[in-house]
């Protein structure tokens, strides 16, 4: 299973998001460490519209996440990037 | 231990803006820290830029300190106010200049 799937299992699990997206941008910084070849799952972006986040400030909202992602950064995960948005809020995507 | 968590929690308590960073402001060594490093001196905000390549105690410290799990970390009179995304965000929607300066910090590029 890969680090994407199980992405996005455990925030669908935890979260009921309305739209969730898990895109794996590692080839975009292949070559800025030797260990990043960009053919892994090393830089992951995470785009996630869920009621859970209404009324909660963006750190919150980034704690959550993180929180729920947590053992992949344990298993090497290097870079995450988080749009989080509750819904009926302006999303660029 | 304890020695980077008072190492940080002295530079965060006596500086009005912190950057946590991998590489300097003058040559950031990741794009998420250049991208906070161009917002930052796009506003026009004085700011200390701390390295955390320099120091793995330092590197995983900061982690441990913010309970966040990645690099860049801005902080503002020793308040964390987020990572790369959030400062973007706040920057893009004007929050992070009126945070600043509601906080008395001088932005320059403000006008």
């Amino acid at each position: 299973m890969s680090v994407k799937s199980r992405i996005e299992y455990r925030l669908a699990q935890a979260l009921s998001p309305d739209r969730l997206e898990v895109i794996n941008e590692s080839h975009l910084h292949a070559g800025h460490q030797p260990a990043f070849d960009g053919g892994g799952e090393t830089h992951m972006r995470i785009r996630i519209v869920s009621a859970s986040f209404a009324g909660l400030s963006r750190v919150a909202r980034h704690r959550m996440v993180n929180e729920l992602v947590k053992p992949e950064f344990d298993a090497g995960l290097h870079a995450l990037a988080i749009e989080a948005a509750a819904p009926g809020e302006p999303v660029r995507w | 231990m304890s020695g980077i968590h008072d190492f940080i929690d002295n530079e965060v308590k006596n500086n009005d803006v912190v950057l946590f960073m991998k590489g300097t402001p003058q040559f950031p060594q990741c794009g998420f820290s250049g991208q906070v490093v161009q917002i930052l001196d796009y506003v026009g905000v004085d700011y200390k830029g701390i390295n955390v390549l320099a120091d793995a105690d330092l590197r995983q410290g900061i982690k441990d300190y913010s309970n966040w799990p990645t690099i860049p970390q801005l902080y503002v009179k020793g308040e964390f106010v987020g990572g790369c995304d959030i400062v973007r965000e706040m920057f893009q929607s004007g929050e992070l200049q009126t945070h600043l300066q509601g906080q008395g910090i001088a932005v320059k590029g403000a006008a």
